[in-house]
């Protein structure tokens, strides 16, 4: 390769590892506040701010759901199989909130250790599939039950 | 190959040949593009959550993916054009940048139409969206610098060398739904392991995909060929074309 050329070459190629650098170097300073949310294990550790406007995630316990029958204030568990944190919401919850399902809460966390939601959203997971290949799922899964 | 990447540099040569790939380009995509979507939209089975608003996949993978690749392109054209001081690379450079920023914006406007009945918000600043929202920057940022310079080689110049730095966003949109707790799910195409999409949804999507690349070549191409047009307008062989002579 001709002399002028391979400087040029090489000047790119430091372009880009210096590029990467910073933002490698920033984005690992940073790390924590790029997270969305806080899951249970980590509030659970007393990582989590108490009292300060926060975003907690992890699955729905199943079973955990309670609703208060004359105002729309829910109670449910999320978990992230290592610790649980009860969380209450007065709202309308999205369509694809259920049990065993990905949810992200925002809100603030009581002395009390509950988390006073302001906000749901449902976290969908990354598979698609069918009705009927759900059924058929279902159906050998409790087929499998002794 | 040598020979072939001297000639790619030749304006003449490739005005010539990409008006021969063209029309194949044009049909292949636009086939794979209707197939995809007739076949995605009407046909695929829909969701055993989502029902039928995961069809949107069908928009939205496509344009995201295609949006990145564009990136690269315009970024290895930035770099070949440093190195090389290639006229066609910083042809195609320039020429990705006003068909990514489209791309990227259909990517974040079906992502947000999604995102409303799915997670219950329009936007959320998590790390995939915010990517890509940089994404869209960087594209805006490489057509607004250029148009800033007086000097058009030095506006070249600064727009690959933006176009660089903004690599390194790729890998950081690519793997943000790993790295950090996000809202936005992880990735459902996997090259290292089995796709968590059933195959009667996942053919139509890479149909999709594949046609959405080939028509990014395609209107990539013409733009280049008018580019390349307007740029040797005052050559010999620009006139001999408009005049018909020969």
């Amino acid at each position: 390769m001709h002399p002028v050329r391979r400087q040029r070459l090489f000047i790119v190629l430091l372009i880009i590892a210096g590029a990467g650098l910073a933002v490698g170097l920033a984005s690992y300073a940073l790390r924590e506040n790029i997270n969305l949310f806080y899951p249970p294990a980590e509030i659970a550790e007393g990582k989590a701010p108490v009292g300060k406007r926060i975003r907690a995630g992890g699955m729905v316990l199943a079973g955990s759901v309670q609703r208060q029958p004359e105002s729309l204030t829910v109670r449910f568990v999320v978990t992230d199989y290592q610790a649980e944190l009860p969380v209450e919401y007065t709202g309308i919850l999205p369509d694809l909130f259920a049990e065993g399902e990905g949810v992200v809460a925002t809100g603030v966390l009581t002395e009390d250790g509950v988390f006073q939601a302001s906000e749901v959203l449902a976290k969908h997971d990354e598979t698609y599939m069918p009705p009927e290949v759900q059924h058929a799922l279902d159906r050998s899964a409790e087929q499998a039950r002794p | 190959m040598w020979s072939f990447f001297h000639k790619l540099g030749s304006p003449r040569w490739f005005y010539r040949i990409s008006g021969q790939w063209l029309p194949w380009l044009m049909v292949i995509s636009l086939a794979l593009l209707a197939w995809g979507a007739i076949w995605g939209l009407l046909f695929a089975p829909p969701d055993f959550r989502q029902g039928n608003s995961y069809r949107i996949v069908y928009i939205h993978v496509p344009t995201s993916m295609v949006a990145m690749g564009g990136y690269v392109t315009m970024a290895v054209a930035g770099a070949i054009f440093l190195i090389w001081r290639m006229k066609l690379a910083e042809v195609a450079m320039r020429c990705a940048a006003p068909i990514g920023a489209a791309l990227t914006f259909l990517a974040l406007v079906t992502g947000s139409l999604w995102g409303k009945p799915t997670w219950g918000a329009w936007w959320v600043w998590d790390a995939r969206i915010t990517s890509v929202l940089v994404l869209f920057f960087l594209y805006v940022g490489v057509i607004a610098l250029y148009e800033s310079f007086e000097n058009k080689q030095a506006a070249a110049k600064a727009c690959a060398v933006l176009s660089l730095v903004g690599l390194v966003n790729i890998p950081i949109i690519y793997w943000s739904v790993e790295w950090w707790y996000s809202l936005h799910q992880p990735a459902t195409i996997k090259f290292t392991s089995e796709s968590t999409m059933h195959s009667s949804m996942l053919r139509p999507l890479l149909i999709s995909i594949i046609g959405l690349y080939c028509f990014f070549a395609t209107v990539l191409l013409i733009h280049m060929r008018s580019e390349i047009l307007q740029r040797e307008r005052t050559t010999k062989w620009v006139r001999e074309l408009a005049t018909g002579e020969k």
